[in-house]
């Protein structure tokens, strides 16, 4: 795992006291709040509903044992005890104050972390697959190119006034965890036919008002040009992106309006004219860079208890079933941790319950934690024959909830119990549902299915590549929901297509309900997911199951 | 008065030319100084860059970045001359205009009196904590 040098401790101790003096110059006058504004907002401070909001960066998702105790640590000493991890691989502290903030930004500098960049028009926390290093179908681990483009977008001097927000993700694997069509850059690790490194890169995806899958821009960028080439596109971005219009000034509409040829010309002529800047010192650190991430030393031992716990105990059966993921080491599982209990706040987790994830880590994963964009927890590398321990300890944490892939593991938005911009709640609805679902026992029947909330229309919740997506909106001061089916965020992306009219809080969870179990009526065979069904008979179908009144059974 | 900001601090303008928009390119004389705005595009100047002794690039509102790369490519076309960020341009972007190309920044007196000499010069370490500088070496 990567470790702070001398230069990146000067870097965040230097960028904790400019902070520190920003907060006292807005506080003496010499800022105004606009002029204050951006400034807090590059160091990760909100101004939310209730309280300020700061939003602490997890940079490709990777946290260590001693990070995870110190966010546990800032929970306890400077909010109220808890923390909510993000869809971008964030973590949040809803209720800090804004005096305490330059103090708990140097506790996180004291365990190699920040909040830099994770709000602001600029370049944000780079996120990457959770499964990285651990994957059993990755072709390279994305997290030293990932830290590359922390190094180099953290203060970037041309890019902190960028016309809007910019999110780059990055998988190492062809199967995409880390939704790279949804994002303003998307890179994809892959390998040219001589079998050199490079990426396909991808530009102009969002979702949002307008959601939009990203294009192609390159489909073969060789390593060493990387930097250089995404600088072209921020720079093309910078002059060319709208600055007249908040709702159109992603890239997305940039290269929408533009076209993506003439957008791809302008890339090209700025990466033409300088590339000769990079004199190759940032391959340099890279190599340095790749050193940090070697792989544990993975231990061999026989895998016979873990079998035969398997094979006696139904509960820890179900909960192997759907919460590990195959790892490349034979011997060796990755276990996702869900932070979503029935009934729980999703992404949600306790300071207590952070310790004995930290402590899981030390004692069974090689000291290292992963944030998914699902607001789950992972362990990466955990020997199987450990797995009957880790479950225990997991299960006294309240934290041994079956339900990775399935429809009570929900993404949803902070939505109005905490955000200032929300039309709509979306914690209460995924508790809803996922409660609904408990007592009607049929999650595992159902098979993987992703539900998406947002609680308005910037989608944080992801609900456009939701398999069943929920948009919550305001309709003349009532919560109404619209329901969209069919999207994905993997290597198959879809935009969910909208369906008819929306629905009242009290009705949505039973429209969910129809859905899902008009789904197992019309699906093929236990192995076709709802996502397989839909694609196979199209919506009309299921706008029975929502709305009623056609005869629909039949329709397969 | 307007007020110059560079790396020592507060000075008086002490460019001795003419400074003209960009639309009167036509009539640029050697020793000129010349204006762009956020909008403008800087390729107009590639012809002109040797005569021209000053680019004075207008930061309308702080938080318009397109100066930074307006800044960027004009010392990418080979521009060594004076470059210069004039108008609504924070302290606390200081070393964002240094760390691009600019030398030097124009602000009016209204915002020095707000953001004070002092709050400049703490960022005239821009050259320290870069981490592009590390990158591009």
């Amino acid at each position: 795992m990567y470790q702070y040098n001398e230069f990146d401790e000067a870097f965040v101790r230097s960028r904790v006291a400019q902070f520190r003096s920003q907060v006292e110059r807005r506080i003496d006058g010499s800022l105004t709040e606009d002029e204050f504004r951006p400034l807090r907002l590059m160091n990760g401070l909100y101004l939310q509903l209730h309280a300020y909001m700061l939003r602490v960066a997890i940079p490709y998702g990777t946290l260590s044992s001693s990070q995870m105790r110190q966010l546990a640590m800032i929970a306890e000493r400077w909010d109220k005890g808890y923390g909510h991890f993000t869809t971008r691989q964030n973590i949040q502290f809803n209720w800090p104050r804004l005096k305490d903030v330059p103090d708990i930004l140097d506790a996180l500098a004291d365990v190699g972390m920040h909040a830099i960049q994770t709000s602001g028009n600029c370049v944000r926390n780079v996120t990457a697959d959770h499964f990285a290093a651990a994957a059993a179908d990755e072709i390279a681990d994305p997290r030293p190119i990932a830290e590359l483009l922390r190094e180099w977008s953290t203060d970037h001097p041309e890019f902190q006034f960028l016309p809007r927000k910019f999110k780059i993700a990055i998988t190492g694997s062809p199967n995409d965890r880390a939704v790279t069509r949804s994002h303003d850059i998307g890179l994809r690790m892959v390998r040219n036919d001589a079998g050199e490194p490079g990426f396909e890169v991808l530009v102009g995806g969002g979702l949002g008002r307008t959601p939009m899958l990203a294009q192609v821009i390159r489909d073969f960028l060789p390593q060493a040009d990387l930097l250089p080439y995404i600088e072209a596109i921020l720079g093309a971005y910078n002059l060319k992106g709208r600055r007249d219009n908040k709702y159109k000034a992603r890239i997305k509409i940039t290269v929408f309006e533009n076209g993506l040829d003439a957008f791809k010309a302008d890339v090209e002529e700025r990466f033409a004219r300088l590339r000769s800047q990079w004199s190759g010192a940032d391959q340099e650190i890279l190599k340095g860079i790749e050193a940090q991430f070697a792989p544990p030393a993975f231990r061999n031992a026989p895998t016979d208890e873990y079998e035969t716990v398997r094979a006696t105990n139904p509960v820890f059966r179900a909960w192997t079933d759907v919460n590990l993921h195959p790892h490349k080491v034979d011997g060796y599982a990755i276990v996702s941790i869900s932070l979503k209990k029935h009934g729980a706040t999703p992404g949600d987790a306790t300071a207590d319950q952070m310790r004995v994830m930290a402590d899981l880590a030390d004692r069974y994963g090689h000291g290292e934690l992963r944030v998914s964009h699902e607001q789950n927890i992972i362990l990466p590398h955990v020997h199987k024959s450990d797995l009957p321990a880790v479950w225990a300890i997991l299960r006294e944490a309240d934290l041994a909830t079956a339900n990775i892939g399935l429809v009570s593991d929900i993404i949803a938005c902070p939505g109005m119990d905490y955000c200032a911009l929300a039309t709509a709640r979306s914690i209460p609805i995924a508790q809803q549902i996922a409660t609904r679902f408990e007592e009607l026992q049929v999650e595992h029947e159902v098979g993987p299915l992703k539900i998406k909330i947002s609680g308005c229309i910037n989608a944080c919740g992801h609900h456009h590549v939701g398999h069943i997506g929920i948009l919550g909106l305001d309709r003349a001061g009532v919560e109404n929901y619209q329901v969209t089916l069919g999207g994905d965020g993997t290597e198959t992306a879809a935009i969910g297509e909208k369906m008819g009219p929306g629905f009242p809080a009290e009705e949505i969870v039973g429209a969910i309900e129809r859905l899902v179990l008009g789904y197992l009526e019309i699906r093929r065979d236990a192995e076709e997911t709802f996502l397989e069904t839909f694609r196979r008979v199209g919506p009309e179908p299921f706008k029975g199951f929502l709305y009623g009144g056609e005869e629909t059974a039949d329709a397969a | 008065m307007t007020i110059i900001v560079t790396d020592t601090g507060f000075g008086v303008d002490d460019f001795p030319g003419v400074i003209r928009p960009l639309s009167e390119i036509e009539a640029i004389q050697e020793g000129d100084g010349v204006e762009i705005g956020p909008a403008d595009d800087p390729r107009a100047l590639v012809g002109v860059l040797g005569q021209v002794a000053l680019i004075r690039v207008r930061f309308p509102a702080f938080n318009d970045g397109r100066g930074f790369s307006h800044a960027r490519d004009l010392r990418s076309f080979g521009y060594h001359g004076r470059l210069r960020a004039a108008g609504h341009v924070l302290a606390d972007q200081y070393a964002m205009a240094r760390r691009v190309g600019f030398d030097e920044v124009e602000i009016d007196e209204a915002l020095a009196q707000r953001q004070p000499e002092p709050q400049w010069l703490a960022r005239a370490d821009w050259r320290e904590n870069y981490y592009q500088g590390r990158l591009r070496a």
